[in-house]
C-alpha cells in the first residue's frame, strides 16, 4: 500500500463523514415530518428544503461562542471534539467491499467498540464543565446509561465474532450467511437497541430529556461547538448503523455484484438502520430512568448471555 | 535504536507525566481526565509493542469504562460544579508509604521476571485475539479460571454490600 493510497482512503473516510450524517439529519427531518402528518423543511435550496442542514450549519458558524463565567474553559472547549473524534476514527475499520477498508484491522470489532467507548467522556466532559445543574443531572445520566448498556453491546458483537470464530469485521462480513438472522437474531436485537442506548437517541434520551433537563449535558453550548455535538449524534447513528450492519447483516454481502457494488449493499443496509433510528424515535415515549436501568440489566444482559450461550453450543456442536 | 523504540519512548514519557498530573492535580475531575490521557499512552505502548488487542482491551475497559466509572462516582458524591476547594487529604505520609511499598513489590517483581527479555516486534506474531486466546485457554488457563472465581467473588460481595433486607 503506498503513501498516496493511504491518504486516499482516509481522505475518503472524511468525505463520508462529513456528508453521509447530513444525509441522515436530512432523511430525519422529512422522514419524521411525515409521519407526524406535517411537510418538515421545503424552501431551503428549493427542491423539498434539500438544503435546511447546509442552512443550519452557516447558523451555527455565525452564531457567537459563549463560555459560561464559571465553566472549566479548557474542558468545556475540548468536550465537543472528544464526544465527535472516536465516531471519525470508526470509520477506518469499516469494510465497505470485500477485503477493502481503509485499514483492515485482525481486531476490528474490538478497535470499534473501544473507539466509540471513548466518546462518552466527551458528554461527561460537557456535562460537568458547564458549571450547570442540567447539565451534571444529564451527565450523570449519560454516564449511568452508558455503563449499563456497554455491557451488552459487547456480548452481543462477541456473540457474531465467535459465530465468525474471527474478530475482523471484513471476516465476520464474509462468514455471513442468510440463516444467521434467525441465529443470531437476539443479538441483533441486542446490539441495536443497545447502540441506540449509547447514542442516547429516543426512546432513550433521559440524558437530553428536553422537558425536565433542558437538553442535558448539552445546554450551555452555543454556535459552532453546539453544532459539533449535533453532529456527533447523528456520525454516531451512522456508525453504529454501519457497523450493525457489518456485524449481523453481512455487510457488503448482496444478491448480486458483490466485489462491484459492495459499498452500495452497505450504503442501503446503514441507511435502512437509520430509517428504524429515526422510526423509533417517533413511535416510542421515553423511558424513565428507573425503566432504563431495569430494560439494560434485566431485559438485554440476559438475553445476551442467552445468545452467546447458544452460539458457543452450535460452535462446538458443529466443530 | 529504531523508529518504534523512539516512539515507544515518547509514549512512556507522555504516560509517565500524564501519572503524574493525575496525583497532583486539585480537581479530582481533572485528574480522572489526565488519568484518560496516561491509559491512552499506555494503549500506545502497547501498539508499538504489537500487542494489538490488549491495546484495544485497555481501551475499552479502562477509558470506556474504569474512568467513566470514576467520572460518574465523582460527580455523584461530591457534585463539584465549577471550581471546587482543592482536595487535600491529611494522611499523606500513609497514602504515601502505601504508594511506594506498592510500586517497590511491582517494580521488583516486573525486573525479576523479566529482567533482560528482549522482543524482536520485527519477527514475532502480532499479538492479535488468536494468539492471545491460545496463551490464555492453553497455558494460563489456571490462572485464568482463578481471577474469573475472584472476581465472581467482589461481584457478590459488592451486591451483598449494597443490598439491605432490612425493608
Amino acid at each position: 500500500m503506498t503513501a498516496l493510497e493511504v491518504i486516499g482512503k482516509l481522505l475518503g473516510c472524511l468525505v463520508v463523514f462529513l456528508t453521509v450524517p447530513l444525509l441522515v439529519g436530512q432523511l430525519e427531518h422529512k422522514v419524521m415530518a411525515h409521519m407526524q402528518s406535517r411537510l418538515g423543511p421545503m424552501y431551503a435550496g428549493g427542491f423539498h428544503g434539500w438544503a435546511q442542514l447546509v442552512a443550519d450549519g452557516v447558523k451555527f458558524v455565525q452564531k457567537e461562542s459563549v463560555v459560561p463565567a464559571r465553566a472549566d474553559r479548557r474542558v468545556f472547549e475540548l468536550a465537543p471534539l472528544v464526544a465527535l473524534l472516536p465516531y471519525l476514527f470508526v470509520l477506518i475499520a469499516i469494510p465497505v467491499a470485500p477485503g477493502h477498508s481503509a485499514h483492515d484491522l485482525s481486531v476490528g470489532v474490538f478497535f470499534a467498540l473501544a473507539v466509540v467507548s471513548v466518546g462518552v467522556i466527551g458528554v461527561l466532559m460537557a456535562g460537568w464543565a458547564s458549571a450547570n445543574k442540567y447539565s451534571l443531572l444529564g451527565g450523570l445520566r449519560a454516564g449511568a446509561q452508558l455503563m449499563a448498556y456497554e455491557l451488552p453491546l459487547v456480548l452481543a458483537a462477541a456473540s457474531v465474532a465467535m459465530a465468525a470464530g474471527t474478530l475482523s469485521l471484513d471476516g465476520i462480513a464474509h462468514a455471513w450467511h442468510w440463516w444467521w438472522l434467525p441465529y443470531q437474531g437476539v443479538g441483533l436485537f441486542v446490539f441495536f437497541v443497545a447502540a441506540l442506548a449509547e447514542l442516547r437517541r429516543p426512546p432513550f434520551d433521559m440524558p437530553l430529556a428536553d422537558s425536565e433537563i433542558v437538553f442535558g449535558p448539552f445546554t450551555e453550548y452555543t454556535g459552532l461547538r453546539f453544532g459539533l455535538f449535533i453532529l456527533a449524534e447523528y456520525a454516531g447513528i451512522v456508525v453504529f448503523s454501519a457497523l450493525t450492519a457489518v456485524l449481523f447483516l453481512g455487510g457488503w454481502k448482496g444478491p448480486f455484484l458483490e466485489t462491484g457494488l459492495g459499498w452500495l449493499w452497505l450504503l442501503i443496509k446503514t441507511f435502512l438502520l437509520s430509517f428504524v433510528v429515526i422510526w423509533l424515535r417517533v413511535s416510542y415515549p421515553r423511558l424513565r430512568e428507573d425503566q432504563l436501568q431495569k430494560f439494560a440489566w434485566a431485559g438485554l444482559v440476559p438475553l445476551a448471555l442467552a445468545q452467546v450461550a447458544l452460539t458457543g453450543v452450535v460452535r462446538v456442536a458443529t466443530a | 535504536m529504531t523508529g518504534a523504540d523512539v516512539v515507544f519512548g515518547l509514549l512512556g514519557i507522555v504516560c509517565l507525566a500524564a501519572a503524574l498530573l493525575v496525583v497532583t492535580a486539585r480537581n479530582v475531575i481533572h485528574a480522572a481526565l489526565w488519568l484518560v490521557v496516561c491509559f491512552g499512552a499506555l494503549a500506545g505502548c502497547y501498539l508499538v509493542l504489537t500487542a494489538e488487542f490488549v491495546a484495544w482491551v485497555q481501551v475499552l475497559i479502562y477509558i470506556g469504562a474504569v474512568v467513566v466509572l470514576m467520572l460518574f462516582g465523582a460527580m455523584l458524591t461530591r457534585a463539584p460544579i465549577g471550581r471546587q476547594q482543592p482536595l487535600d487529604s491529611t494522611n499523606r505520609p500513609v497514602a504515601a508509604l502505601a504508594g511506594l511499598a506498592t510500586a517497590g513489590i511491582l517494580v521488583t517483581l516486573v525486573v525479576a521476571s523479566f529482567k533482560g527479555a528482549y522482543v524482536d516486534i520485527h519477527h514475532t506474531e502480532v499479538g492479535d485475539g488468536r494468539v492471545l486466546g491460545t496463551a490464555v485457554f492453553r497455558y494460563f488457563v489456571l490462572a485464568f479460571e482463578v481471577a474469573s472465581v475472584l472476581l465472581l467473588a467482589a461481584l457478590v460481595g459488592a451486591i451483598v454490600l449494597t443490598r439491605s433486607d432490612r425493608d
